[in-house]
């Protein structure tokens, strides 16, 4: 079926309007959250939930006490930086009073379940912290040692109380880089392996050389050890490392609290008719779930039973609701306005659209595999670099006569200076900064390199339903309505779930239902009031059929309101985000040029591009037609930032070079999205851009950095000055001078969002 | 220089110390709240409580 506003039989108009009735044939829901529950050590049952809306530190003591307030609760801890909340049962597990207590303050939580990626990333990260610990105490204890001997060297040291500085030196460097050097050396060999080369290949290399030389060197009591260089080395690039970790890190549990929040579960029905929620990803193809009125689809399926209205707007970008029976198919994402629905999981394959969104995006995905972070291709020209000249230096001072045993120390100290400390901080370092401008600037990270290929981008496509419109419809006539008829309309719609009624309540802020009403299955809600009846629901429901005639918008659904004699109509419709016209002028200023490509009717998308002044657009297009439009940029030489949230957008997304979505976008699209932002707003684009084009000019300077630095450092080391004093000042100097200009990058978003 | 015979070991000592402190707060999970960490050291429910 298509529109109310298009279908004015007003028998059709009638299953379209509010009707979130709790269902005569839905047995009531006891949701069963075991598949969340995990055992402690000690026996006792827990549990993770994800909470919104915590905005402030008092949110910690308030969650946490109402939680321990309830019965059976042994304790509640709240994760501020996650956002996670851990609850730990005496006994029995009651995880539905916990939702219930945290609804009764006003927070809204949902059952978490820690995924393995997750688990691996958190062990990885503890692991690198640890080496970066073992690290550090060795680097300043080696330090202590070493300082003593450069400063006796110049007075008056004994060789014996040398050697023991040495020696014991040797002690800590030798087991400590044993230790912390482990992601390096393991890298390093990976890419040996693969007959590759990477920044870890010369790392290894120039550690394990320093060491050796200096073992060699302290045997014959010589004057100068490299241990302090080595270690300071691993110190330095375990710091950018860890850097880089966390920044992904913090990204991830982002998105798997997006996740969560999206309420990733569904309603599956056992053989018995009972109801179990569980999460989406544990329903099989095959499993019967149920949906309800105001409920996404958790999975694609088939319906089996039921009849309802679907909003396709996340998967197609279709505005208009779609009316879908017993056959017919609904995808993972569709939002259903009334009825209930019983669906048959369809296992992959089945499916006709999804197929042709997963072929694409496989396509879509192995053809933008070719970009090469800005870091890899540094270390690709780095590392033969590194080698060559150290190896260039050994051969040259054998040639001139030096001795075996001194062409090696000058070729080990060229090693150790070109080592890329400053090179492995220029990118992290920035990254993070960055990344912390954008996150206050409401934009999350998905990909490390979103950055750089952002920065370089000159065309921006956009997509309509979602991206340019705000999420959620809007009420669009609320300036035709007399105000008092508006806070009836207001106090109406807020008793029901149904997406239109959700429209209508929240352009009455504050209203409350009133106290006794009615649903009308199918038809809307029912409130008597001073003895008038006052009615909000389908033109037929509220005896409004004659105001629908003669009305014609394309893109618009109306609920009708009757209170006693007063007749009036309510157009809900997608409108623009509130700052979509001044965001697209400040991205025209930057010289991007910008398109629509939208699933939508053509109709639907005309009076948009006409609002915003954008030219060039598209409508009806298919996931195949919107790749063809990217391809033809591409063709043309563009760059292509696409802005997309529907299911049908999430091929054009892979195939970007770069892309973003709102946070309110299907999950499958959230996942190739590189960037996600947040919020009613479209400035986040904006900001994302300004902020991208100044890392990137700061991760050029910092490369820029690194390089002059090594063009002074390495011809005094070829020429055989490097001391090890030399090579601990330049080392730490230039990796100061980096992670100072790194933080540069904190004022970004703040020029961005001016 | 027979005073290097306890200093070494006791500036050894101190940092390992710290190592083994490190090490320990790694272990008990103090850096997975860093932000919660900030602002919870405002709050006083503790003193309510015992």
């Amino acid at each position: 079926m298509t529109a109310l506003s298009s279908v004015h039989a007003p028998g059709d108009t009638l299953r379209e309007l509010p009707a979130a009735v709790p269902n005569a044939i839905v047995p009531p829901l006891a949701p069963d959250l075991s598949l969340y529950l995990r055992e402690e050590a000690d026996g006792r049952r827990a549990m993770d939930f994800a909470v919104e809306g915590i905005d402030c530190a008092a949110c910690i003591d308030e969650i946490e006490d109402a939680v321990e307030a309830l019965p059976g609760i042994a304790s509640a801890r709240l994760n501020y930086t996650s956002h996670r909340l851990a609850v730990v049962w005496r006994s029995a597990a009651d995880p539905a009073a916990v939702f219930a207590g945290l609804s009764r303050i006003g927070y809204k939580a949902y059952p978490f379940g820690t995924d393995k990626a997750e688990e691996i990333e958190r062990n990885v990260s503890r692991h690198l912290l640890r080496c970066l610990a073992v690290a550090g105490f060795a680097a300043m204890n080696i330090m202590l040692l070493s300082v003593s001997v450069w400063s006796g060297n110049v007075t008056d040291i004994d060789p014996e109380t040398r050697d023991l500085f040495h020696w014991l030196s040797a002690l800590i460097a030798l087991p400590a880089c044993a230790y912390a050097g482990q992601p390096f050396f393991q890298s390093a060999l990976r890419a040996l392996r693969n007959r590759t080369l990477n920044m870890d290949v010369p790392i290894t290399l120039g550690v394990m050389l320093a060491l050796g030389v200096s073992v060699y060197e302290t045997l014959h009591s010589a004057e100068h050890a490299y241990f302090d260089s080595a270690v300071m080395l691993l110190f330095f690039l375990l710091t950018g490392r860890y850097l880089d970790h966390a920044m992904r890190r913090k990204t991830r549990i982002e998105a798997s609290n997006l996740a969560a929040l999206k309420a990733e579960t569904a309603n599956r029905l056992d053989e018995a008719g009972g109801v179990t929620l569980v999460p989406a990803a544990a329903v099989r193809p095959g499993d019967r779930v149920l949906v309800r009125a105001g409920e996404r689809v958790p999975v694609d399926g088939i319906v089996v039973s039921g009849r309802a209205a679907v909003d396709e707007s996340l998967v197609t970008g279709e505005t208009l609701p779609r009316d879908v029976v017993a056959g017919g198919t609904v995808h993972a994402g569709a939002l259903i306005h009334d009825g209930v629905l019983q669906l048959r999981t369809t296992a992959a394959g089945e499916d006709t659209f999804l197929v042709e969104v997963e072929r694409l995006l496989e396509r879509a995905a192995t053809a933008r595999s070719g970009y090469v972070r800005l870091a890899d291709r540094a270390a690709r020209l780095y590392a033969p670099m590194v080698h060559t000249t150290a190896l260039l230096s050994l051969v040259g001072w054998l040639a001139v006569g030096a001795s075996l045993h001194q062409a090696v120390l000058i070729a080990v100290a060229v090693l150790i200076i070109t080592c890329p400390c400053a090179l492995a901080l220029a990118v992290p370092a920035v990254q993070v900064v960055a990344s912390g401008a954008l996150m206050r600037a409401g934009v999350l990270l998905n990909a490390g390199d979103a950055f750089e290929r952002l920065a370089d981008i000159d065309t921006i496509v956009f997509d309509k339903t979602g991206t340019l419109t705000a999420p959620e419809p809007h009420l669009a006539n609320a300036d035709q309505l007399s105000p008092d008829l508006l806070a009836i309309a207001g106090r109406l719609a807020a008793g029901s779930t149904h997406p239109l009624a959700r429209a209508v309540a929240a352009a009455v802020p504050g209203a409350a239902p009133y106290p006794e009403m009615r649903e009308v299955a199918g038809a809307g809600v029912e409130a008597q009031l001073d003895g008038v009846t006052a009615r909000l629901g389908s033109a037929e429901f509220c005896d409004c059929g004659a105001l629908l005639t003669g009305i014609e918008a394309a893109d618009a659904s109306f609920v009708a309101l009757c209170v006693g004699e007063q007749r009036a109509l309510l157009m809900i419709r997608q409108t623009l985000r509130p700052d979509a016209a001044e965001v697209i002028g400040r991205l025209r200023a930057m010289g991007k040029s910008l398109v629509i490509v939208s699933g939508d009717r053509p109709v639907a998308v005309a009076p948009v591009a006409a609002a915003l002044g954008i030219e060039e657009w598209q409508g009806a297009a298919t996931p195949a037609d919107k790749i063809a439009t990217l391809e033809r940029l591409k063709a043309r030489g563009r760059r292509v930032l696409m802005v997309g949230d529907g299911i049908n957008d999430a091929p054009s997304l892979a195939a970007a070079q770069v892309s973003m979505s709102p946070i309110a976008a299907a999950d499958v699209t959230r996942a190739q999205a590189d960037l996600v932002f947040l919020g009613e707003k479209l400035a986040p684009v904006a900001a994302a851009i300004a902020v991208s084009a100044k890392a990137r000019r700061l991760m050029r300077e910092n490369l820029i950095i690194a390089v002059i630095y090594n063009l002074f450092a390495v011809p005094l080391a070829i020429a055989g000055f490097v001391t090890p004093l030399v090579a601990a000042a330049a080392m730490s100097g230039s990796s100061v001078i980096v992670t100072l200009n790194a933080l540069r990058a904190r004022g970004a978003a703040k020029e961005a969002g001016s | 220089m027979s005073v290097l015979i306890y200093l070494l070991p006791m500036a050894l000592g101190l940092g390992l110390t710290g190592l083994v402190g490190f090490m320990w707060t790694l272990r008990s999970g103090q850096y997975d709240d860093l932000d919660g960490a900030a602002v919870r050291v405002l709050s006083d429910d503790d003193l309510a409580k015992h």
